[in-house]
């Protein structure tokens, strides 16, 4: 296992060769419900995606996809430009595309560090190479900004914003190419959030991965996104670098779809939301 | 693995953050560690006082009864803490215990080697451990009920293979010197394999991975590590211990295998021992040398009480109290802890 820690590649974003990840007019449907309809998007070397959109936009179908946890009823998903399908979570974690639930898939009980080294663990005969993961632990939360007491600590004793940078940590520490983030400021107060976004920021600094985010605050996602796709009723509606949008325009795009939509929009979210809940 | 380091670090040099939780969490943190120390701490202060208060508590024969009361309880407790971390309990270990003797004297009476009848009955009692495992794992029981069920299924093969009366144990050549008739056998055996599994509890991948199935099973389950795997690997471990136990009590202590030895009784002390050792019920946590702590207070207070003439039922009395207390607070910091990482 190679980790290149502190690669100096102080640029960002738009690749020039094939996109990391790139969906190809996927549509997905539930019965006679379509979640989305001919959604394309991609992602390029150490981009970062900002994803926004209304709760039954298809966001979360959209992702679903992505990681292999649904298959698209039509269209592509090609990886560094070749044609991959993506039937398991398990093969899209294959390709390297990770996903970051909240701090869901940390362990409480133990230390940062095996945490971080999990089912990964350096070993000398049967016995965990403590030193070596406490070490290489420290030094790569250092690189990448994360502050903590001691990555001796429990996981448990950490904030809310720590414990999820540490979930974020780990998937790129274990090689994930492609970052899907669902939502990691959700219930989160603005320091806590802070950590995240600075780390998001110093990711996309050191371009090694690259980022799908989903967030509902325009701001933080023109803050720390090179580039925002706005999906409404299952249909991408924007494409913009953030440079080029603003949190007006995108608010008034939002605020569009609601005078449009009425009570008409809330069914259809509904009837989504059910699709998607259903088998 | 390599790791190049090249790049300056933190381009941000803001000050840890002393949250305002934080100073409390620091002292949960560290009663919680203390937990397995406080348990030491009872123990040497019983032990003190039962020594002070009555001149033969330091014999050589009443040492020999604190470690007849202490060896089997805290070699169970070994195999329980790894099930009890992983989110699992075996409650057929003391029939475990009093089934594999039964079996290996049978089969010694039989005609087969006493070497050979030992290993058969070692690794019947392996069996019975993946027996459990599997029925709990890919049948989906819960393994306390798997365990009830297996609890009465091993008391009735003893019963009937030993005819409900007991049998005398194997008493000449190396092998039962080695399991039991020498003196300090049983606590030896106990002893080294307590610290043997501390540290595979805390040194080896095993461990690490049987605390995270214990703690988060979707996230160890994610993270790739094989959760039915590690459980199924706990049942073995428990069961085995127990069948070890139970040849070594029986030889060291009664001389004979009694098929309702053991039994329910000693599987409960068991548990409480790993359960006043700082096990948390509800998983994730847990340590053998605290559960070995755990057992060694339970010995020492029922040693104690013995010598003082103080009746059995009173002990029975505390035992429960004692329980009832190490159980709330073990719950309590589970919550506390639960409560501190949102804040």
């Amino acid at each position: 296992m190679t980790v290149n820690v502190g690669v100096d590649e102080p640029t960002a974003g738009s690749a020039s060769q094939a996109p990391v990840i790139e969906a190809r007019n996927i549509s997905k449907s539930f019965g006679a419900v379509s979640a989305l309809r001919d959604v394309s998007l991609e992602v390029g070397k150490g981009e970062v995606l900002g994803l926004i959109g209304d709760n039954a936009a298809g966001k979360s179908t959209l992702i679903k996809i992505l990681t292999g946890f649904q298959q698209p009823t039509r269209g592509q998903i090609f990886l560094d430009g070749k044609l991959v399908t993506l039937s398991s979570v398990a093969e899209a974690r294959a390709h390297g595309i990770e996903t970051v639930f909240q701090d869901l898939a940390l362990i409480d009980t133990l230390p940062v560090y095996l945490n971080l080294y999990l089912n990964k663990e350096p070993r000398f005969g049967p016995f965990l190479r403590r030193s070596v993961m406490q070490e290489n632990s420290r030094r790569y939360l250092d690189d990448i900004g994360i502050q903590i007491g001691s990555v001796n600590d429990e996981v448990a004793s950490l904030s809310g914003g720590q414990r999820q940078a540490i979930a974020v940590a780990r998937s790129v520490y274990s090689h994930a190419r492609i970052l899907l983030l669902d939502e990691p400021l959700a219930a989160m107060g603005a320091k806590e959030g802070g950590i995240i976004l600075d780390l998001i920021s110093m990711l996309r600094e050191r371009g090694e991965v690259s980022m799908i985010l989903i967030a509902h605050n325009y701001a933080q996602v023109l803050d720390v996104c090179d580039r925002v796709n706005l999906l409404q009723h299952g249909e991408i509606t924007l494409n913009k670098k953030t440079s080029e949008t603003s949190v007006e325009e995108l608010l008034d795009l939002v605020a569009k779809e609601y005078r449009r939509g009425g009570k008409l929009a809330g069914n259809r979210g509904q009837l989504l939301n059910e699709a998607r809940e259903g088998p | 693995m390599t790791v190049q380091s090249s790049a300056p670090t933190s381009q941000d040099p803001s000050p840890p953050q002393p949250s305002k939780t934080s100073g409390l969490k620091l002292v949960v943190n560290r009663v919680l560690r203390v937990r397995e120390l406080s348990v030491l701490v009872v123990d040497i202060v019983l032990i003190i006082y039962f020594g002070a208060a009555n001149s033969e508590f330091f014999t050589v024969s009443n040492i020999q009864n604190i470690s007849n009361f202490f060896s089997a309880a805290a070699l169970i407790a070994a195999g329980e803490v790894f099930l009890l971390v992983c989110g699992e309990i075996d409650l057929s270990a003391g029939m475990t215990f009093a089934l594999v003797p039964v079996v290996m004297v049978t089969l010694n009476n039989d005609g087969i080697q006493l070497w050979l009848a030992l290993i058969i009955g070692l690794a019947i009692a392996a069996v019975i451990g993946l027996f459990n495992g599997l029925v709990t794992q890919y049948l989906m029981l819960p393994s306390f009920i798997t365990t009830l069920g297996t609890l009465y299924l091993l008391h009735g093969f003893s019963l009937t293979l030993a005819g409900s009366t007991p049998l005398p144990a194997p008493q000449d050549g190396i092998i039962p010197k080695i399991f039991g008739v020498w003196q300090w056998s049983e606590l030896t055996w106990t002893v080294v394999i307590i610290l043997v599994m501390q540290v595979v509890l805390t040194q080896t991948r095993w461990g690490a991975h049987t605390i995270a199935t214990g703690a988060n099973m979707i996230g160890a389950s994610e993270a790739g590590i094989k959760v039915r795997r590690i459980k199924i690997r706990a049942f073995v471990l428990t069961a085995f211990l127990s069948g070890l136990a139970g040849i070594l009590d029986g030889t060291n202590i009664a001389k004979s295998f009694d098929p309702n030895a053991g039994g329910n009784n000693l599987m409960f002390t068991a548990v409480a021992a790993a359960v006043i050792g700082g096990t948390a019920l509800l998983g994730g946590s847990g340590t053998v040398v605290g559960a070995a702590l755990g057992a060694l207070l339970l010995a020492v207070l029922q040693d104690g009480f013995n010598i003082q003439g103080i009746s059995a039922t009173t002990f029975v009395i505390v035992e429960g109290v004692a329980i009832l207390l190490a159980m709330t607070l073990n719950i309590y910091f589970t919550r506390f802890r639960a409560r501190a990482k949102v804040g």
